[in-house]
């Protein structure tokens, strides 16, 4: 009846089981907030079922904010356990549970902290930027919105119900296969991704669209902001990688479940062959993640330099040169492997060949800032924060692209400092610098400066403190994912790794306190005009909050910076306009229902109830063609109540 | 525009006060200091190699370390440079809010790396070819062939043309390449002897090669740098380079051993176990590792799945 899944699936040991219990009650008491002041409805109705890409945006951001802390958490027990875990002393948890911890912490941090806080940026933004009012499938970005959830979801439920994969963030086989990882945690891990990449392969396909086909008119690919260049290239690499990382788990999960053997160690299984697809994965989606990144620094330091991007050109084909670059790179993370000089010395020439693009960029955003006037504010803080630690990160990156060098920190802890470096230094801090920057877009008021200044030096200095120690520690030998160790001469950089990982949290906490206190004292940072940082590009042309169709007359682009042109040349007052009636998306929740079904139907092949698989899998596809089968249905907002909220807005403006 | 700029909400910047200065100076001082007290008398295998291979391997590090400082330096320069100058309060500056390229400026920093990344591209090709680990060390002396066996969890190293075995820790003569042809009976695990230099995996079903050597006596860390279940952390060994009369003397000693490692032996050795200590064995069995390697490949065996 229920195939795997029997009551010993609940039971944990007492540290899991307290934490467990005490999440479980925190969720419970906000459920009976949400009911008691009768908020689920309000939820449902303006959030949840919403298509607006700027909610979906902040719906995404919330969640990859909560996935942090959960991530984080997995960060503070593995630097727990690496300051304890010598010698006679094993430690606060056993191996087993450290490594569901660090494996949970890097699927986490990538797939559902990163990837979540960058598609929310994105949702907000990138329609605005293009001047379009809405994204070219509204319904799919919901769809694609709720999948992700349900990957949150099942990872999440790993706690609660079995276990999660010991088999590190990418699950090598044959570590990961049915001989040696008999249980759900590599189930779990794999149905989680599925699930949460078909959703980020659907919002690929929907921005390149929307980029493509909903700009503004006259505004040619060559007058696009810079942040939308970035999203273009980053949803293109989406487009081309996601699909390997689907077969090559569909394939696993068939291993696992119907006793395939695509990669086992016997019967001519080819683990090889799975750690080439992961990586001709894995490696365009860092470049996923910090491309977004790149356009979102490109975005600030103009603004806050007074003064246009330099290099325009050369950004976005060292954008396009990048892009085209990741797919031809993979294999530098496995030199190891045993493959001829030939194949690791022509990755690993390839692999320095990004850096020159990447090193081009770099200079122009130093010769942007070059003869302006820098205004250092949070995200500029961010930027610089960026620079540095992106610098260093990059020198250790091409290190280890040389083979030769590569022999001896591969797996390592110097490893593992060099991609958090990228990782934090480069996309963690783009998506602060972003946030803050276009926080009072959607709000209306800006973040409190001196907290966001007070978090930056918290996020640097714990930064510094807790991977200085790791670039350490892997030239002293020690490898990663160690749930032990002998050598007592490593404890204390370990210990210094654990204090930074503390102080990084207190960054957050400090991050949390700034939002908190930005809200209670929003009176005085209001933001009246739209346009808080004298901004370049169209979304600041709106007022904050934008209405829902972001633009009532969709602007005509003549040059790049618009609406820095617009200013210059005067902001004149259009008159006797001619509002028209604006068609926007009905509500929907056929993406709450098709993401609820799809990971009922992966939680079923996860512990094998065969019945629920079917059932869930026929109803799944049910409502997708019965989706399909009905028209757009949209709500029209008539020419006058256009007119009345933009009267509105206009009157605050003059009133401020 | 200027009417617009002024209208501007000014943020306003502490200018840096000297106690500020000092604060921050005094932390990062202090962090240095412990770090200095921590890497006191700790042991940098990959900076202090002991083979030929882990020399060169170090020089090349220290080599493309200085050519990226070419790039980094200038960066750092010119960013502190460049943001103390441009300053929104430094009125003095140059401001040139539409100067947006110079061809001059973009051709250097497309110029300038693409002839850095020439020169490391270069030494990449040559070094990527003369520090192959299947590349065999030429020396004087006869290199001598050890079959290693990453088990779960430990390592099993065998001597073919010696007749021995040990777990966990094997001996080899210094100044000798060593030939190590590796497999696992287990999970992916990759074989590491920092001191001593690369490092490669050991698959199952699979044989890899890895070509060292020690230039001078000592006992050397390995390790298994590739998680391969539970018991992984618990997979280190010794590597021990002695002097070829120590080498004989040991070999010896091992051909009289009492304990066996043959078909039967192996079986109960590969049972999972961890933080296993050395053993040694006369080997009984010289296809041994032939076996493991091809068991992967037999249908019907029940481990293999």
């Amino acid at each position: 009846m229920f195939g795997r899944l029997t009551l010993g699936a609940f039971v944990h040991d007492p540290i899991t089981e307290i934490t467990i219990i005490a999440t479980m009650l925190l969720a419970l008491v906000g459920v009976i907030f949400l009911f008691k002041f009768k908020l689920i409805g309000w939820l449902w109705k303006n959030w949840f079922t919403s298509l607006d890409p700027k909610k979906i945006g902040v719906m995404y951001l919330c969640v990859a904010a909560l996935m942090l802390l959960r991530g984080l958490a997995d960060a503070l027990l593995i630097r727990a356990q690496q300051a304890t875990s010598v010698g006679a002393s094993h430690g606060i948890v056993n191996a087993d549970t450290f490594q569901q911890i660090f494996s949970s912490h890097g699927t986490m941090m990538i797939f559902f902290v990163a990837m979540g806080a960058l598609f929310g940026i994105i949702n907000m933004i990138l329609p605005m930027q293009v001047g379009s009012r809405d994204v070219a499938f509204p319904l799919l970005n919901s769809i694609s919105f709720w999948l992700f959830f349900g990957g949150v979801a099942l990872i999440n439920m790993s706690i609660i119900v079995g276990s999660f994969s010991n088999a590190g963030w990418l699950a090598y086989p044959p570590l990961s296969e049915l001989a040696f990882n008999p249980g759900v945690g590599v189930d779990y891990w794999i149905w989680s991704l599925e699930i949460a990449g078909i959703g980020s392969l659907l919002t690929g396909i929907n921005f390149i669209v929307t980029i493509l086909k909903m700009r503004a008119p006259g505004m040619t690919l060559m007058k696009m902001p810079i942040f939308v260049w970035s999203v273009l290239c980053s949803m293109s690499l989406v487009t081309f990688a996601f699909p390997i990382l689907t077969a090559t788990l569909t394939m696993l999960a068939l291993d696992r479940t119907i006793g395939t053997h695509f990669f086992t160690a016997g019967f001519g299984g080819d683990a090889m062959m799975y750690i080439n697809l992961i990586w001709a994965w894995g490696h365009p989606e860092v470049y996923i993640l910090i491309l977004p990144a790149f356009g979102v620094f490109s975005e600030i330091v103009p603004v806050f330099s007074g003064k246009r991007l330099f290099g325009y050109k050369s950004m976005v084909v060292a954008l396009v040169a990048i892009t085209i670059l990741s797919f031809t790179v993979w294999l530098h993370h496995f030199f190891t492997m045993g493959a001829g000089a030939d194949v690791n010395a022509f990755f690993g020439i390839m692999t320095m060949i990004i850096s020159i693009p990447t090193g081009v960029k770099v200079f122009n955003w130093l010769f942007t800032m070059y003869r302006g006037r820098i205004r250092l504010t949070t995200p500029m803080m961010w930027f610089l924060g960026f620079i540095v630690t992106f610098t260093i990160g990059g020198v250790a990156g091409v290190l280890m692209a040389v083979p030769a060098i590569d022999f001896e920190v591969h797996n390592s802890l110097f490893l593992v400092a060099h991609f958090h470096t990228m990782i934090i230094g480069g996309v963690v801090f783009g998506i602060f610098a972003g946030f803050t920057y276009w926080f009072p877009k959607f709000t209306g008021f800006t973040l409190n400066e001196r907290l966001g200044r007070y978090a930056f030096w918290l996020w640097i200095t714990g930064f510094c403190l807790a991977f200085i120690p790791l670039y350490i520690l892997g030239l002293l030998g020690a490898t990663r994912r160690l749930d032990h160790y002998v050598d007592a001469g490593w404890q204390g950089f370990f210990v210094i790794a654990a204090i930074g990982a503390v102080i990084i949290c207190a960054g957050v906490g400090m991050q949390m306190l700034q939002i908190v206190v930005s809200i209670v004292q929003r009176k005085q940072n209001l933001v009246i005009d739209g346009d808080p940082w004298n901004g370049r590009t169209l979304e600041w042309s709106t007022v904050a909050p934008p209405p829902e169709y972001n633009y009532a007359i969709v602007p005509e682009v003549t040059e790049r910076d618009e609406f820095w042109v617009m200013k210059k040349k005067g902001l004149q007052k259009k008159t006797n306009i001619v509002y028209e009636a604006i068609d926007v998306p009905k509500n929907s929740s056929f993406g709450i229902f098709i993401a609820v079904f799809a990971s009922l139907f992966a939680f079923a092949v996860i512990w094998h109830i065969v019945w629920l698989v079917i059932v869930a899998l026929i109803i799944t596809i049910l409502i997708i063609i019965f989706m399909l089968t009905r028209d757009r249905e949209d709500d029209t907002i008539s020419a006058k109540e256009v007119e009345e909220i933009e009267l509105a807005a206009e009157k605050n403006r003059l009133y401020a | 525009m200027l009417m617009y700029a002024e209208g501007l909400k000014v943020y306003p910047r502490n200018v840096s006060k000297a106690y500020k200065v000092v604060l921050f100076l005094a932390i990062v001082c202090g962090i240095i200091a412990v770090f200095v007290h921590l890497l006191h008398g700790v042991n940098f295998p990959f900076l202090n190699p002991k083979g030929q291979i882990a020399y060169q391997e170090r020089q090349l590090l220290i080599f493309t370390s200085l050519l990226s400082l070419v790039v980094v330096i200038p960066v750092f320069l010119m960013l502190f440079f460049i943001v103390t100058r441009y300053r929104e309060g430094n009125k003095k500056a140059r401001y040139e809010p539409d100067w947006d390229h110079s061809r001059v400026l973009e051709a250097l920093w497309w110029g300038l790396p693409c002839v850095i990344i020439l020169i490391l591209a270069v030494v990449t090709w040559n070094t990527s070819h003369q520090l192959d680990p299947y590349k065999s060390i030429s020396s004087s002396n006869k290199p001598i062939t050890i079959e290693v066996v990453a088990l779960q969890w430990k390592w099993l190293f065998i001597y073919p043309n010696e007749g021995i075995a040990s777990v966990n820790s094997f001996d080899f003569p210094v100044n000798t390449p060593v030939n190590f042809q590796l497999t696992a009976d287990a999970p992916m695990n990759s074989f590491w002897i920092p001191s001593l230099g690369s490092q490669i995996y050991a698959m199952p079903g699979m044989n890899t090669q890895l070509n060292l050597i020690a230039n001078s006596i000592g006992s050397y860390n390995g390790s298994s740098a590739n998680i391969s279940g539970t018991g992984f952390a618990g997979m280190q060994f010794i590597a021990k380079a002695t002097s070829q009369q120590d080498y004989n003397n040991w070999t010896k000693s091992l051909q009289d051993s009492s304990s066996v490692l043959n078909d039967t032996s192996y079986q109960s050795l590969a049972k999972p176990s961890s933080y296993v200590s050395a053993s040694y064995y006369k080997l009984n069995d010289a296809y041994l590792y032939d076996k493991i390697v091809l068991k992967y490949m037999t249908p019907g065996n029940s481990f293999a799945n």
